[in-house]
C-alpha cells in the first residue's frame, strides 16, 4: 500500500519564528525535469523591514554572548546540519538534478565551513585586534566588534545552494553580527531547511533571518534601509549590485561588492569584512 | 681675639641651662666666667626674650589629644566633621584625581610664554613671594645673619630688587633672625616675616609633647610662622585621626600671649604620601584642621614641589573658596630653583586659584638658590646681556 | 596690571620662506594648473599669505597619469626596505622643520601655534615614522603574504588638520606601496605645498606623490571619477562622503571614508572631576571645535551636572582668545568666513529652539574670523545643536541618571566616531566602552591621537581605519570589505 507523503510548506524565517510572506505571494518551484515541488514564499518589502526589526532586536544579545558561546553555537548548527545531511542532499538532488556525491560533498563543506568558523569565535579578537604602543601613559587597545545588522545576498551559482548560505551567514554571525539573508532564488527550499536547523540549534530567535522570493525587488529596500549597517551583495547581479551601493551611501552602510569574495568562500577578511574596530584609550598611574 | 656679646653669652649660657641642664657653676666653667656672671647672664637671657617660659597645663593637653576620635575645629564642625567617623568619610568623598589629566593640565599650564613687561612683573613679584630659606645642620647664627642681609636686600647693586616674604629656618635660628631682621621683621607684607619649621622637622618622628615644646619654642623666640610637618606614617597606615589632631594641637601651640598667634603651614611632604588622592586628601584634612597654608615638601625628600602637585593644592585652596568665601594659602617648596620654573608656578595660582592668591599671605616659593636665578633674570632684563653667577650675592 | 594680562608672545614668522604663488606639484614638477587660482588668506588677519594655482579636470588627469608612471616604472618595483627608508627620511626632514611648518599651519588655518608647534607637526612626523617601519613587513599585517599594493590612491583631505591629515593618508600609501595624488582643502593648501619641498629634499621619486590644490566641486569631483585611481580616501563631511559613496557605486575603486561626529562626553559622579572639565575643555574647544571626534555633547550625570557646568564655565574665562601665532592663545580663529557663518546659524537655531546660551565674555579681534567659546545647557535630545555637528567651539550640555540611559543617549546619533567616559570605577568604564557605538573611546581622557592607534568611525562616520596596522591594511589588497 501506498502513502500519500506530506508536503512541506515553505515559509519565510523571521525572528525564530516561520511567517507566510505578509504579501500572501508564493513562487513555485519545480525540479529541473519540470515536477512541482513546493509554492514558496515571496517575501516583500515589508518582509525585509520585519526581518530587519527582529535581527535589531537579537543583535546586543548575540554580540553581548561570549565567543565561546558563539562558537559552541555554531558548532551546533553544524551537529544539527550533519544529523539533517542525507535530507539535505535529497533536496538538492531533487531541487538541481546535482549528483548525489556532489550534493554530499556540498553539504560537507558547508557543515565544514560552520565548524571552522566556530572555532574562529574566541580567537578572531586576537588575530584581527590588539594593544597599541602609543607614545603616552596610556592603555590603548584596539578590538573588532561587530557592525550589527547585516544584509546578505546570498550566492546564487551551481553548486551553492546550501554551501553559498552557509558561507554568507557564517562569517557574519562569527563576530555577533545579526543578519537578514536572501535567499538564492535557485535555491529557496535548501535555505529554508537550512533554516529549520537554525531554528533547532540554539541560535537565539532573530540572529537569522531568512528571506525567499525576488532579490531584485527586496535587496534595495535592505540596502537603502537606515537600521541596516553592512550589506554583502555576493549573490546580487551586476545592475542590482550598483543599484544596492548607491541607496547604502545614503547612511554609509558598509558594502561587499560582488567578486569581493567567492561564492563559497571562507576567509579571514570575509569575517573582518563585518566588523567595526573600537580604539579605547584609558590613562594609566599610580593616582 | 674674638669679642663675644653679652647677649651671645647669655644665649649660649640659656642653652646650656635650660637644653642641658647644667648648673651654674659648669656653665662658668664652660664659658670661662664666674658663676655670678652665669647667673646674671641667664637673668638677661629671661629679660630679653631669649628663653621663654611658658607653663603647660596637662589638662589642657589632654584636651587637645583625646584618648579616640578627633578635636572638631571649628571649620571641620561647619562641614560636619565632627569625628573619626565623620572625617573619614568627608575624605574618602572626595573626587578622585586622575594623574594623567593633572599631569596633562600643569604640563599645559607650562607652555604659557611670560614675556617683557610681564616677565619683569612676574621676577619681581616672585621676590616677594620667597620664604628664603636655609635647613642645614651646618646652620650658624652668622649664615643666618647672612640670609636675613639678602632677605632685606637681595640685590644689593640694584636697590629696585624687592624684599622677599619671609625667611625661613630651624627654631634655634629663629632668634638670630629676629635680632638680624631688626625693623624689617612684619609677616610677609608689612615686613619680612620669621617661619621656623618646627614638629620635629623634617620627619616629624617624635612625641607630639616634643613637637608641641618644638613649636612654643620657635613662636616664643618671635617666629611669626610656624610650618610644620604632618605625621605621613599615621596618614598612610590610616591614623587620620592622629595627623588631624596634631594639626589642631600645633595650630593651637601657635597662639602667643596676646591672644595673636603665628600663621601655621602644613607640609604633607608630598614625595611621601605619593599619590594625588592622598596629597588631595591631605589638602582637605590640613585645612580642615586649621591649617592657613598647606605646603607641599620639607625639601629633604624627593620629589619635592611639582607643579601638578600645586595644581592640585590649588585647586583644594579654590574649591574651599567657592564654599566658605576664606583664602587658604599654598606654599611650593624644595626643587624650584630656576625663574623659569617659578614662572610657571605663578600661572598656576592665577589661572587655577586666582591672581587674588599671588600675594604673600597666601602664596610663598620655599626656596633657596631661586631668589639668585631670578636676580640673574632681572639683571637680564635691565642691562640687556645675560649676568653670570659671580654678579649675584652668595647667601 | 592685572598678572593674567600676559604680554604678547607672538611667534616669529621670519621662519617662513614663502613663495608669493605656488603651482601644482605633478610628476616632480612644479605646474600651473588650468582650474584658475585662488588666494590663500590667514583667517586671523583677512590677509593674503599666497596665490594658490587650481586644478581642472586635465591636471587630475596629469597626476593620475604621474602617478601611474611612477607607480608602474619606480615605486611598485622598488624593495619595501627602501621604500621605508624614503619615509624615515620624510620624518626627519619635518622634524627638522618642525618650526617653520608649524608658523605656515597656524597661518594658513587659524589654530593656535601651542597646538601646531606640540600637536600637529609632531605628529605628523611621528606619523611617517610610524608607516616608514611598516614599508618592508607587510608580511606582517595579517592579510597574508605578500599583500600587494592598490595602485594609484586619490587623496582628499580637509582644512581642520591640514598637514596631519595629510601625512595619515600619505604615509600609509607610500608605505604600502603606492603612489598618491593629495588634494588639500581649499582654504589650507600651504602646508601641502611646503611638503612637496620635503619630497624633493628626501629624493622621492618623481610622482610618487602629487599635490593638486583645487575646489572640492572640480578637482576633487575629477580625482574621484577619474578610472585610473585604484582608491580613495577622504576625509570631510558625511555630505560629501555620502557622494563619494554613491559616485563609486559600481566602480573597482576601494574607499575609505573618515565623516563627521556628534562625540558624547559622558561623566559619571565619581569622575576626576577637576580633570573631567579639562578633557571637556579640550574635547571641544581643541582647534576651535574644528574636530570631527570632537565631544559635542556632553553627558552629564544629573547629581553632579551643576558643579560640572560651574567648573567648567569657570575654566572657560581663563581660556584666551586671539592670534594664533601668539604662545598663549588656547583659542584661535575659525577657518573661514563659510564655517563661521555655519557656527552662527546653527547656534542661533539652537537658542532659538529652547537652550540657554552661555557665552565667554571675551574681546574679539576686529579683523578675521572669530567665535565665541559657547555652552548650551538646558539642551534636549532634539534640539538642532545636539544633533547635528556643529564644528566649532560650541558645547551641548545634556544630563543622565543611570550608566543604561547615558549608552542611550550617547549612541542615539547617526553617527559614531568618538566618546569620551568620565570614571573612576574601572569596571563601569570597560563595560560603558563596550556599549558605545564609536569607533574611539576616550576614557579618563579625550582627543589623544598616535600613529599606531587606529582611529576611523561606526555608521555614519565612515569606514575604514587610519593609524596601525588596520590603517596600512586600508591600502593593500585583501585589506577590507572594499
Amino acid at each position: 500500500m501506498s502513502r500519500l507523503a506530506i508536503p512541506k510548506t515553505y515559509k519565510l524565517f523571521i525572528g525564530g519564528k516561520f511567517p507566510r510572506s505578509e504579501s500572501g505571494r508564493t513562487t513555485e518551484v519545480s525540479s529541473p525535469t519540470g515536477s512541482f515541488i513546493a509554492n514558496v514564499a515571496k517575501a516583500s518589502r515589508k518582509d525585509a523591514r520585519d526581518a530587519v526589526v527582529a535581527a535589531r532586536a537579537a543583535w546586543s544579545g548575540w554580540a553581548g554572548a561570549s565567543a565561546y558561546n558563539r562558537g559552541q553555537v555554531l558548532y551546533r548548527v553544524a551537529e544539527m546540519l550533519e544529523g539533517r545531511l542525507d535530507q539535505f542532499v535529497a533536496e538538492i538532488v531533487e531541487s538541481t538534478g546535482a549528483k548525489p556525491a556532489d550534493a554530499r560533498a556540498e553539504v560537507s563543506a558547508a557543515i565544514d565551513c560552520l565548524v571552522w568558523h566556530a572555532g574562529w569565535t574566541d580567537k578572531f579578537a586576537q588575530v584581527h585586534g590588539g594593544a597599541n604602543p602609543v607614545a603616552g601613559p596610556f592603555f590603548n587597545l584596539s578590538v573588532p566588534e561587530s557592525t550589527g545588522v547585516v544584509a546578505l545576498v546570498a550566492p546564487s551559482v551551481a553548486g551553492s545552494s546550501l554551501l553559498g548560505l552557509v558561507s554568507s551567514i557564517a562569517p557574519a554571525l562569527t563576530t555577533g553580527n545579526a543578519v537578514v539573508v536572501l535567499a538564492s532564488e535557485l535555491a529557496p527550499c535548501a535555505a529554508m531547511t537550512f533554516a529549520e536547523v537554525l531554528a533547532t540549534s540554539d541560535v537565539p530567535g532573530g540572529v537569522v533571518n531568512i528571506l525567499t522570493g525576488s532579490v531584485d525587488e527586496v535587496a534595495p529596500w535592505l540596502a537603502s534601509h537606515a537600521d541596516v549597517n553592512a550589506i554583502d551583495l555576493t549573490g546580487a547581479g551586476r545592475e542590482i549590485a550598483v543599484e544596492c551601493e548607491r541607496a547604502a551611501a545614503e547612511t554609509l552602510m558598509r558594502v561587499v561588492r560582488p567578486g569581493t569574495f567567492g561564492p563559497t568562500e571562507s576567509a579571514f577578511n570575509r569575517i573582518a569584512a563585518f566588523v567595526e574596530i573600537k580604539t579605547v584609550w584609558h590613562t594609566k598611574s599610580l593616582a | 681675639m674674638i669679642e663675644i656679646s653679652d647677649t651671645e653669652l647669655a644665649l649660649r649660657a640659656a642653652r646650656l641651662y635650660y637644653d642641658d641642664g647644667k648648673t651654674q657653676d659648669e656653665i662658668g666653667d664652660i664659658l670661662g666666667i664666674t658663676r655670678w656672671k652665669a647667673g646674671r647672664l641667664l637673668a638677661l637671657a629671661r629679660e630679653s626674650g631669649i628663653v621663654a617660659i611658658s607653663i603647660v597645663d596637662s589638662a589642657d593637653d589632654a584636651e587637645i589629644r583625646p584618648i579616640s576620635g578627633i578635636t572638631a575645629t571649628d571649620r571641620s564642625r561647619a562641614h560636619g566633621v565632627t569625628d573619626s567617623a565623620s572625617l573619614r568619610a568627608f575624605l574618602c568623598g572626595l573626587a578622585a584625581v586622575d594623574a594623567i589629566g593633572l599631569e596633562e593640565r600643569a604640563a599645559r599650564l607650562a607652555t604659557r610664554s611670560i614675556k617683557n613687561d610681564s616677565k619683569r612683573a612676574a621676577l619681581d613679584t616672585i621676590i616677594r613671594l620667597i620664604d628664603l630659606t636655609t635647613l642645614e645642620g651646618a646652620d650658624t647664627p652668622g649664615k643666618v645673619r647672612s640670609l636675613v642681609r639678602k632677605a632685606i636686600l637681595p640685590d644689593p647693586a640694584d636697590p629696585t630688587a624687592p624684599r622677599v616674604a619671609a625667611v625661613c629656618v630651624y627654631p634655634d635660628m629663629v632668634q638670630h633672625a629676629v635680632a638680624a631682621l631688626g625693623s624689617h621683621k612684619g609677616d610677609g607684607v608689612t615686613g619680612i616675616g620669621v617661619a621656623s619649621v618646627a614638629t620635629a622637622f623634617p620627619s616629624g618622628r617624635s612625641t607630639l609633647e616634643i613637637k608641641l615644646a618644638d613649636t612654643r619654642y620657635a613662636v616664643a623666640q618671635g617666629a611669626t610662622e610656624i610650618d610644620m610637618v604632618i605625621d605621613r606614617g599615621a596618614f598612610l597606615s590610616g591614623d587620620l585621626d592622629t595627623v588631624f589632631n596634631e594639626i589642631v594641637a600645633v595650630h593651637r601651640a601657635c597662639g602667643r600671649a596676646d591672644g595673636t598667634r603665628a600663621h601655621l603651614k602644613v607640609i604633607f611632604e608630598t614625595g611621601e604620601l605619593r599619590t594625588y588622592d592622598n596629597i588631595k586628601r591631605a589638602s582637605w584634612l590640613a585645612i580642615l584642621a586649621g591649617a592657613d597654608f598647606i605646603k607641599t615638601s620639607t625639601g629633604k625628600v624627593q620629589p619635592a614641589a611639582t607643579l601638578p602637585t600645586t595644581v592640585l593644592m590649588l585647586e583644594v585652596v579654590r574649591d574651599w573658596f567657592n564654599l566658605t568665601g576664606e583664602r587658604i594659602g599654598v606654599k611650593p617648596a624644595g626643587g624650584i630653583r630656576q625663574s623659569k620654573d617659578a614662572i610657571r608656578y605663578l600661572v598656576a595660582v592665577a589661572e587655577v586659584a586666582g591672581e587674588e592668591w599671588i600675594d604673600p599671605h597666601l602664596f610663598r616659593f620655599g626656596a633657596s638658590s631661586l631668589l639668585n636665578d631670578v636676580l640673574l633674570q632681572r639683571q637680564k632684563m635691565t642691562t640687556g646681556h645675560y649676568s653670570g653667577p659671580d654678579y649675584v650675592t652668595v647667601d | 596690571m592685572s598678572f593674567r594680562d600676559y604680554a604678547p608672545a607672538p611667534e616669529s614668522t621670519a621662519i617662513l620662506n614663502l613663495r608669493p604663488s605656488y603651482a601644482l606639484y605633478i610628476g616632480g614638477e612644479w605646474t600651473d594648473g588650468r582650474g584658475g587660482s585662488m588666494t590663500t588668506i590667514s583667517p586671523a588677519t583677512e590677509k593674503s599669505i599666497a596665490e594658490i594655482s587650481l586644478a581642472d579636470a586635465s591636471d587630475i588627469d596629469r597626476a593620475v597619469a604621474a602617478a601611474r608612471k611612477s607607480y608602474d616604472t619606480v615605486w611598485s618595483r622598488m624593495s619595501g626596505a627602501e621604500r621605508g627608508k624614503y619615509l624615515f627620511r620624510i620624518a626627519r626632514l619635518i622634524q627638522e622643520r618642525a618650526r617653520e611648518f608649524a608658523v605656515a599651519e597656524t597661518l594658513d588655518n587659524g589654530k593656535p601655534i601651542r597646538e601646531t608647534r606640540d600637536i600637529d607637526i609632531p605628529l605628523v612626523a611621528a606619523w611617517f615614522f610610524h608607516y616608514a617601519g611598516w614599508a618592508d613587513k607587510l608580511d606582517y599585517a595579517g592579510l597574508g603574504p605578500n599583500p600587494s599594493a592598490l595602485g594609484v590612491a586619490g587623496q582628499i583631505i580637509p582644512w581642520n588638520f591640514p598637514l596631519l591629515m595629510l601625512a595619515w593618508k600619505v604615509a600609509p600609501a607610500l608605505a604600502a606601496g603606492n603612489t598618491v595624488v593629495l588634494k588639500p582643502a581649499e582654504t589650507t593648501p600651504l602646508t601641502a605645498l611646503m611638503f612637496a619641498d620635503i619630497c624633493e629634499q628626501a629624493g622621492l621619486p618623481a610622482g610618487v606623490v602629487n599635490i593638486v590644490p583645487g575646489l572640492g566641486g572640480v578637482a576633487g569631483q575629477a580625482l574621484v571619477e577619474h578610472a585610473g585611481v585604484n582608491k580613495i580616501a577622504f576625509t570631510g563631511s558625511t555630505g560629501v562622503g555620502r557622494q563619494i559613496a554613491r559616485t563609486l557605486a559600481g566602480s573597482e575603486t576601494r574607499v575609505t571614508l573618515e565623516l563627521g561626529g556628534k562625540g558624547a562626553n559622558i561623566v559619571f559622579d565619581d569622575a576626576a572631576i577637576d580633570e573631567a572639565v579639562e578633557g571637556i575643555i579640550t574635547g571641544i574647544f581643541f582647534n576651535q571645535g574644528h574636530v570631527c571626534c570632537a565631544g559635542s555633547r556632553l553627558l552629564v550625570q544629573e547629581n553632579i551636572q551643576d558643579e560640572v557646568v560651574e567648573k567648567l564655565t569657570r575654566r572657560l574665562s581663563t581660556l584666551r582668545l586671539g592670534d594664533p601665532l601668539d604662545k598663549n592663545t588656547d583659542i584661535g580663529a575659525v577657518n573661514s568666513k563659510e564655517q563661521l557663518a555655519r557656527i552662527t546659524a546653527i547656534t542661533a537655531t539652537g537658542e532659538a529652539e529652547g537652550a540657554n546660551r552661555w557665552t565667554l565674555d571675551c574681546e574679539l579681534p576686529s579683523k578675521g574670523f572669530w567665535f565665541r567659546p559657547t555652552i548650551f545647557t538646558n539642551v534636549t535630545t532634539s534640539n538642532t545643536v545636539a544633533r547635528d555637528e556643529i564644528f566649532g567651539p560650541v558645547l551641548s550640555v545634556l544630563s543622565f541618571r543611570t550608566p543604561d540611559e547615558a549608552i542611550v543617549k550617547a549612541n542615539n546619533t547617526p553617527y559614531g566616531l568618538s566618546a569620551g567616559i568620565w570614571t573612576q570605577n574601572a569596571s563601569r568604564m570597560l563595560r560603558v566602552a563596550d556599549s558605545l557605538r564609536a569607533g574611539v573611546v576616550w576614557a579618563n581622557t579625550f582627543n589623544q591621537f598616535d600613529p599606531t592607534s587606529p582611529f576611523g568611525g561606526y555608521k555614519e562616520s565612515g569606514y575604514g581605519r587610519e593609524g596601525g596596522r588596520h590603517g596600512l591594511a586600508a591600502y593593500l589588497a585583501n585589506g577590507g570589505a572594499r
